[in-house]
């Protein structure tokens, strides 16, 4: 630019002549950039939001074509929660058994002495008011599972899908993580594995789940021999809940650990390597240097895709349809298929209901995910 | 952050002490493990899709030429005599997920860049207030069958009259921090809560079972992803660069497109695979927004479970085999640009 001696530089000279668009274009750039997200997204989620709501509210018919709408409140929610589709969607309750009681005064325990140590620490009013939604959520979901689960009695949606979330994405989190370390060490074909890693992250969920539905077939499945070896050949998976929601839970953890692993990966080559080299050097173990250095630098990465597979995770609805139809009964349900199925029997009130609880259930778990684990370690 | 890059790291001696023998074994035989464990069922979907039915119902074979003589039927089946079905799919399925995916990762990382480098301080009172009244409009179309144009554009006006009227009283400002965790949070909302108000609203403009419905919906689902990624990756990209280019002259537009874009190249290669998979592979909102006519390739394979003659394993093995192609020729294209692998950049702020 030594050359130019005039005082208006080549390019602003066409930049003012051309005028016109092109300068209004300019001088409004602030609000064509972001107009088009905020329109798109007001569109499809501020309409959709109210009508669902409305539809949740109402009992709907469809005759000849058209529908009719009656307004009836609470209606649907109330049998969903309390009425006669409490079964399916909370479980079925009878007696709580000693386990029961136990892991409900455990649960209460715990969440007593959480707001007694926050109180004591630190207390703002807002702070207050948001952790007592996730407090309230806690006690309930807790006591929930101590009257199903551990009292005997079958679950419903709710409990199933918050099994595939919490238990699934824990696990994959870790299995992920595990195979990030070993792959983010000094070891030969680590570009291998990177790539081989990756690949279920490409295949369409509902490919994953009949691929894993052969996979499991005790006639015709590749393991069919070892399953008859064991004496296993008649046991169908299928039938059994517990075995049916572990086998779901594989599926989608091996389509989702890529995920993690890719993420956890990039995350902890970024750890500067002097620091690593600088604690070998002083001979500090290898568990030493995860737990010391690595770990706290790649927190932030952590927790940040551990709540985006965390709402990915509440969506869950490709699997339990093409693997068991949500059976055996309701096993396998998640809310989303569940809701599903309601609008397939065109019961369309109840279909939004259910939607609805879930929305509520994913919003309260993932801001108290995030106010308290995500943006805790964002600010160190 | 080393500056280094992956190359680089790759190929210097990575560490000061190697590991102990044993230690190695071990680490190799859970790597191969899970090799093992990730190819498998690929491999048995890919040997599945030359087996013919009486291969796959007789019980396992597990090697082609040695087990069994691999057939070429069901690819047969999709390619020749249901061409048309399987390609009206397949095109369908790349013009969805290559358009929406182009679309919001376009108007996401615009927002996001917004977001990024400009003030915006919308009027609490003022948000709240076109809420409010299109919130009404919906419960008028919704309740009392007003039809859905008159509402719409009489509630604009309403709320054009009233932000005009009392926009002034308002104090309370929001800040781009809480338009930027708005958008991200409606990654929240699963489809199952908003599909059927979009089918709806897609039946009343009569774009049900078009390419146009299902690209807008990919679109706006998959935006809280591209702003949540892009905008900390905008930010990481030092401003001065920006400036020097406005002083020449350069329009805030032609510095996007010219300066912004270019540089975060990683970031927009890492988001647009992601994206581009999310859109490839969805399934409930297709269900509900195609009946025949843009149906895509998800749904093609779902419906692979044909009634009264089970599941056709041979047909939907082929479908899964062709379904990875695009999005693996996508992976190979965008890796060299994928530096630093997915999301970095969006969290590490």
């Amino acid at each position: 630019m030594a050359t130019t001696e005039t005082p208006v530089r080549p390019g602003a000279t066409r930049a003012v002549s051309s005028g016109g668009f092109s300068d209004w274009l300019d001088r409004n750039a602030q609000h064509i950039f972001i107009w088009p997200a905020v329109v798109m997204i007001l569109i499809f989620s501020i309409f959709p939001l109210v009508a669902s709501l409305i539809m949740a509210l109402s009992r709907i018919r469809l005759r000849g074509g058209s529908y009719q709408v009656r307004f009836v409140w609470f209606q649907n929610f109330e049998k969903q929660l309390f009425g006669s589709e409490q079964f399916h969607f909370l479980g079925t309750f009878g007696g709580m058994s000693i386990l029961g009681w136990l892991v409900a005064a455990l649960v209460t325990g715990g969440i007593v002495w959480w707001i007694v140590s926050y109180v004591r620490t630190g207390f703002t009013a807002i702070g207050f008011v948001g952790r007592l939604f996730t407090w309230g959520f806690c006690l309930g979901i807790g006591w929930l599972i101590a009257a199903t689960f551990f009292s005997g009695h079958p679950f419903g949606t709710l409990g199933t899908t918050l099994f595939y979330v919490i238990i699934g994405c824990g696990v994959q989190f870790l299995i992920g993580l595990g195979l990030a370390f070993l792959c983010s060490l000094p070891i030969k074909g680590r570009s291998f594995f990177r790539v081989v890693f990756f690949i279920p992250l490409m295949i369409t969920p509902i490919g994953v789940g009949y691929a894993f539905r052969m996979m499991a077939d005790t006639t015709k499945g590749p393991f069919s021999p070892a399953w008859q070896w064991l004496g296993l050949g008649d046991f169908a998976w299928a039938a059994d809940p517990w075995a049916a929601r572990v086998f779901i839970m594989i599926g989608d953890s091996w389509q989702w650990i890529p995920f993690i692993f890719v993420v956890m990966l990039a995350a902890l080559e970024s750890v500067p390597r002097d620091y690593v080299e600088a604690a070998q050097v002083d001979g500090a173990s290898s568990w030493e240097i995860f737990k010391d250095i690595t770990w706290p630098q790649v927190v932030p990465v952590a927790a940040t895709v551990l709540l985006i597979r965390v709402i990915e995770g509440f969506k869950i609805v490709d699997l339990p349809n093409i693997m068991t139809a949500g059976g055996p009964g309701i096993a396998t349900e998640s809310m989303t298929l569940q809701s599903l199925f309601a609008w397939r029997s065109l019961d369309l009130g109840q279909s939004a209901a259910v939607a609805y609880l879930l929305l509520f259930v994913t919003v309260v778990t993932c801001v108290s995910f995030f106010n308290l684990v995500v943006l805790k370690r964002l600010r160190g | 952050m080393s500056s280094r890059t992956l190359m680089q790291r790759l190929f210097e001696p990575t560490s000061i002490r190697g590991m102990a023998p044993g230690t190695k074994v071990i680490v190799y035989a859970i790597l191969f493990f899970w090799t093992a464990f990730v190819l498998f069922p690929i491999y048995w979907v890919f040997i599945t899709s030359f087996k013919t039915a009486t291969d796959v119902n007789a019980g396992p074979v597990y090697l082609p030429f040695i087990d069994f003589q691999p057939s070429l039927h069901a690819w047969k089946e999709l390619f020749v005599f249901d061409y048309e079905d399987t390609l009206r799919a397949y095109m369908n399925s790349l013009i969805i997920a290559l358009s929406s995916t182009a679309a919001s990762v376009l108007i996401g990382s615009m927002a996001a860049y917004a977001l990024a480098r400009f003030e915006y301080k919308p009027k609490f009172g003022t948000v709240l207030m076109f809420v409010l009244v299109m919130i009404g409009a919906f419960i008028a179309v919704g309740r009392f069958g007003v039809d859905w144009r008159l509402a719409c554009a009489s509630g604009l006006a309403v709320f054009v009259f009233l932000a005009m009227a009392l926009g002034r009283y308002f104090k309370a400002r929001l800040s781009n921090g809480d338009i930027l965790f708005w958008m991200i949070s409606q990654r929240i909302l699963a489809p199952i809560v908003v599909v059927v108000p979009i089918y709806m609203m897609f039946q009343q403009v009569r774009l049900l079972d078009t390419h146009l419905a299902i690209i807008l919906t990919y679109t706006v689902i998959n935006l809280p992803i591209v702003i949540w990624l892009m905008y900390d990756f905008f930010r990481s990209i030092p401003y001065d660069l920006e400036e020097s280019a406005q002083l020449d002259g350069a329009t805030r537009i032609g510095v996007f497109w010219d300066i912004v874009l270019p540089l975060s190249r990683s970031g927009l290669a890492a988001t647009t695979l992601l994206v581009m998979i999310l859109s490839w592979n969805e399934y409930l909102l297709a269900l509900f927004l195609s009946t025949s006519q843009a149906q895509t390739m998800p749904i093609l394979v779902a419906a692979m479970n044909a009634g009264e003659r089970g599941i056709l394993w041979w047909s939907m093995s082929v479908v899964i085999i062709v379904m990875i192609i695009p999005v693996i020729v996508l992976a190979i294209i965008l890796q060299r640009y994928i530096s630093k692998g997915l999301l970095l950049g969006a969290v590490k702020g």
